[in-house]
């Protein structure tokens, strides 16, 4: 599913990489928990929906390769997170719905979860 | 080639910053890139840990034409019994760690999963000392 398709299903923002919006997204994972994150095992291009919008947030999917994000529930990213994601070559997408909503908005739409 | 890297405690900000440097470095010299997740993910955990836990450290980042190898030395409280550190699910972590996503007791266990050989050594009251080895 392309990143455009994805921010249209969930009335997103693209606050950070909108010159990838065509980009095509394989899976996705919704976790709080970096921790979590950083134990994914997988080679395909990943989407992670996340309430967690902080540094480490960027940080976390910069070490797990992980080159999209999306933030529920509205939350602001700063400056800061967006200067990391722009040197990581990110896209980072925001929606005012929650984890659930929008994680069942893409699942009924076919993208399949990375497990 | 070596590199040292020092890390604050309490330093959430820049947690990170050196896991970044590594993981350009070696995506730079064409490592595997599979080699090169696993090795930055274990780092960033172990550099995470630092912030976490101890006072300060260092990360001192060793690279031989086949092998990776990282060591962390930290000045903090250490740690009492490595096994049960090791253990998933254990975890002294504050509420300001949890907050930033980590503190499940994931870290160690997936440190171990992401290095060849992980060693881990520590003085309670003095600190504790990582060291990470991936071969390419």
């Amino acid at each position: 599913m392309k990143i455009e398709n994805i921010n249209s299903l969930i009335s997103g923002t693209i606050v950070e990489g909108g010159a990838s919006i065509d980009k095509e997204v394989d899976c996705a994972f919704a976790s709080d928990l970096m921790s979590d994150v950083l134990t994914l095992h997988t080679d395909k291009t990943v989407i992670l929906i996340t309430g967690l919008c902080n540094v480490q947030t960027i940080r976390t999917c910069e070490m797990s390769d992980i080159k999209i994000i999306l933030f529920v529930r509205g939350k602001q990213v700063t400056e800061e997170m967006k200067e990391l994601a722009e040197e990581n070559e990110m896209t980072l997408l925001s929606t005012s719905f929650s984890l659930y909503r929008t994680a069942g908005l893409l699942y009924s739409a076919g993208l399949p979860g990375v497990y | 080639m070596h590199f040292e890297y020092k890390v604050e405690g309490g330093d959430f900000t820049n947690a990170g910053t050196t896991s970044s440097e590594v993981k350009k470095m070696l995506k730079q010299l064409g490592v595997n890139p599979s080699i090169v997740k696993r090795t930055v993910v274990a780092l960033y955990e172990a550099e995470v840990n630092i912030v976490a836990h101890a006072y300060r450290g260092t990360i001192f980042v060793d690279l031989e034409e086949n092998s990776v190898s990282i060591r962390l030395e930290d000045e903090g409280p250490g740690i009492p019994d490595i096994d049960k550190a090791m253990e998933q699910g254990f975890s002294t972590a504050s509420p300001e760690v949890r907050e930033m996503g980590f503190g499940a007791g994931m870290g160690l266990p997936n440190m171990k999963n992401n290095s060849d050989k992980l060693i881990v050594n520590s003085v309670v009251g003095k600190g504790t000392t990582v060291e990470i080895i991936n071969y390419f």
